[in-house]
């Protein structure tokens, strides 16, 4: 892993190159700031805690890794951060913070402003993520053009959008042009190594392959050169070598354009050869965060440690077996009163089942929320303050 | 595009061929003649059956049929209106034209009405509005369209007199609006209904989210990405309505007195003017198929992953 970035401490060290307008930031500066993020579904059965008081920063140009089983909260947490849940899903506290705005107190217009234009995203599944029936082109073209806040003139009422048109919201602004979006939709393609861009424009998203359509979701996501790109399991329904190119191509992009980005996925795999940091979810709460070298090489956590085991490893012995993690994850209808994780952990404890185990600082910018940290102070007697 | 046309339009030759042939058996295998009164005797019938041919054997009378019809010639009437011929019965009289009219602003009621209920049905789905929707459209459904026309004619016309009972030839917009409004109801129901459903599905798909996350606006994401999307299981419905509407005329045209050709084609049934039958049932035929070829076109505008002429290899 290339140290050109240190989490928690965040220094930019990769030149900027590039003619994005983006200001030199400094060492402290936070992009994104979540605190005590709780997001819950309101279901007939009641109420399911998917994302339940979850906390991190990322800085300027930090990748970090979010990886966690299915249904651990992961893709909603980024959900609400982006103003994307849907009913029944709320968020029920805590605090968003993008640049030092507050998230959570936009209204519906400010957010969708800010989607995609500061904010974007893609997601786990190409094929399904384009619409069908519009060119690639025209989809990359409206990811521009819808945020050109000032319409010349108020055409609303009447130049209603034809839904057999092509492009039916072009003229009711002028702050991009339909060229400069054709010109820089073109650019972008190319810029995620699609040939023939020109070309490629005007095609239709089943004219592609799975690898080219999540090329040009990426394209799409960063056409209006945003600061922060949330990428939900980008590469989980492409197979392996088109993961690899995926991978590269986003490596590569970050740099280029100056992106932090929050990488969801459940492959530890992906997250080593990307990641800077890491945070380890575990039904609606992170478990265990730090840097990558850090949560792969000294895990504290006992479920990143036994999730670790669970991966195969090239430099193993073969004979050795995998070691699954035995049970299944926790009802989110019916959380446990202390530690997620402790019915299915091999080293609980009986503190462990009364009370949820507080982060405790494991090293540099390694944090772990787990009672083992405190068995010295349980010992004594001394932890149920 | 153009080969697919084409190819359609001399597939559609043997189509009308088909239902020639199918419309020749039906009609004979009905007892009876054009020439039976009550007063004739045999030997009359038997003359005026003679003079048109209809003493032939059935081939020899189907082979005539088929002939004057690829000539262009509907023949003439046989008892309706003797003598005249059947292309001034069905297109001059303006028969046709009544018929036609009715159709169609039926179909644009059903389409321009049926697909934005369906759509606020979907956008406020579980709200007051939509439950409002829904047992509206079910009822909708469920109420045949001759059952409609006698309430709405009582309703309407005898009890409020608003709306002529006899629509008559169509002079106005008020004569008008329960002959189309009876003859769209089901097809209006049904489009919202198919349209809500097909809405909902395509709100849910994941290039809504996506358009979500790019930041397009509310409005553009239901009328650009969800419509269009949605209306394809719709459009592939309109054939079958153009089908239903026409045929369903002739009974909105017996309740409401229009003189059109729904009305006419049941009374030349009931005397056996066989020519009448066949030309009527040749042309609507002719009309369903041309609307069918519409409909695939419109499908393939629509929807760019459909390839026309991949269904011909």
């Amino acid at each position: 892993m290339e140290e050109y970035n240190v989490p928690l401490n965040i220094e930019e060290t990769v030149e900027n190159d590039v003619p994005s307008g983006k200001e030199e930031h400094g060492e402290n500066d936070v992009l994104l700031k979540v605190e005590d993020l709780k997001v819950s579904f309101f279901t007939p059965a009641g109420e399911v805690k998917a994302v339940d008081g979850i906390s991190y920063t990322l800085g300027y140009n930090e990748v970090m890794g979010i990886v966690g089983e299915s249904g651990s909260g992961k893709s909603v947490e980024a959900y609400s951060i982006i103003g994307l849940l849907q009913n029944p899903g709320k968020v029920i506290g805590g605090k968003v913070e993008f640049e030092g705005e507050d998230l959570l107190a936009y209204t519906p217009e400010q957010m969708r402003q800010f989607r995609g234009n500061k904010v974007s995203m893609i997601f786990q599944n190409p094929m399904t993520c384009l619409n069908p029936v519009y060119t690639i082109g025209n989809q990359l073209m409206e990811a521009l053009t819808c945020h050109n806040s000032k319409p010349a003139k108020k055409k609303d009422e009447n130049g209603e959008p034809s839904p057999e048109g092509e492009e039916p919201e072009e003229e009711e602004y002028t702050h991009v042009s339909k060229q400069e979006a054709r010109q820089r939709a073109i650019e972008m393609l190319e810029l995620v190594g699609i040939n023939n861009a020109e070309k490629r424009m005007d095609q239709y998203p089943h004219e592609f392959s799975g690898g080219m359509r999540q090329r040009a979701m990426i394209a799409m996501a960063l056409i209006c050169r945003p600061k922060l790109l949330i990428a939900d399991e980008p590469t989980t329904a492409l197979d392996v070598t088109i993961q690899a190119q995926i991978l590269e191509l986003m490596k590569d992009l970050q740099k280029k354009e100056n992106t932090s980005i929050i990488f969801i996925t459940h492959n530890l795999g992906v997250v080593a050869e990307i990641c800077d940091r890491v945070s380890v979810m575990y039904a609606g709460r992170i478990v265990e965060q730090g840097k990558v070298n850090d949560i792969f090489y000294n895990p504290q956590h006992p479920y990143t440690k036994r999730l670790l085991a669970s991966i195969p490893r090239l430099d193993e012995e073969t004979t050795e077996r995998l070691v699954p993690i035995e049970g299944t994850p926790i009802d989110l209808l019916n959380p446990p009163e202390g530690c997620n994780f402790g019915p299915r952990c091999s080293e609980c404890m009986k503190i462990c089942l009364r009370q949820k185990p507080p982060f405790a600082e494991v090293g540099e910018g390694h944090i772990s929320a787990c009672w083992l940290h405190y068995k010295d102070m349980i010992d004594k007697g001394e932890a149920e303050k | 595009m153009g080969s697919y046309i084409l190819k359609r339009i001399v597939g559609s030759i043997f189509i009308l061929l088909l239902i020639m042939v199918v419309t020749f058996l039906l009609m004979n295998a009905i007892p009876g003649s054009p020439f039976l009164t009550e007063k004739s005797t045999p030997e009359q019938i038997a003359m005026a059956e003679a003079k048109y041919g209809l003493d032939k054997p059935l081939h020899i009378q189907l082979w005539n049929y088929i002939k004057s019809y690829l000539k262009g010639d509907l023949g003439t009437s046989l008892k309706m209106q003797e003598g005249t011929p059947v292309k001034d019965i069905i297109f001059r009289q303006g028969k046709f034209i009544l018929s036609i009219k009715l159709g169609i602003y039926s179909l644009l009621l059903a389409i321009l009405v049926g697909i934005p209920l369906g759509c606020l049905a979907a956008y406020f789905r579980g709200s007051w509005l939509d439950g409002c929707l829904r047992v509206i459209t079910t009822v909708g459904v469920a109420i045949p369209g001759f059952v409609l026309a006698a309430l709405l004619l009582i309703a309407f016309s005898v009890k409020i007199p608003i709306f002529p009972t006899k629509s008559g030839n169509l002079p106005n917009f008020k004569s008008y609006v329960l002959p189309v409004i009876s003859l769209s109801s089901y097809y209006t129901c049904y489009i919202a209904k198919l349209m809500r459903t097909s809405m909902l599905d395509a709100i849910n798909q994941d290039y809504i989210r996506t358009a979500r996350a790019k930041g397009v606006k509310t409005r553009s994401i239901i009328l650009k990405h969800a419509l269009r999307n949605s209306l394809i299981p719709v459009i592939t419905y309109l054939g079958p309505v153009t089908a239903g509407i026409i045929t369903g005329s002739f009974v909105v045209e017996s309740t409401f007195s229009v003189p059109g050709l729904g009305k006419y084609f049941v009374q030349c049934v009931l005397s056996r003017d066989y020519p009448i039958i066949m030309a009527t049932t040749v042309v609507l035929s002719a009309l369903v198929i041309i609307m069918m070829l519409v409909v695939d076109i419109v499908y393939k505008i629509v929807d760019p992953r459909i390839t026309l002429t991949a269904k011909e290899d």
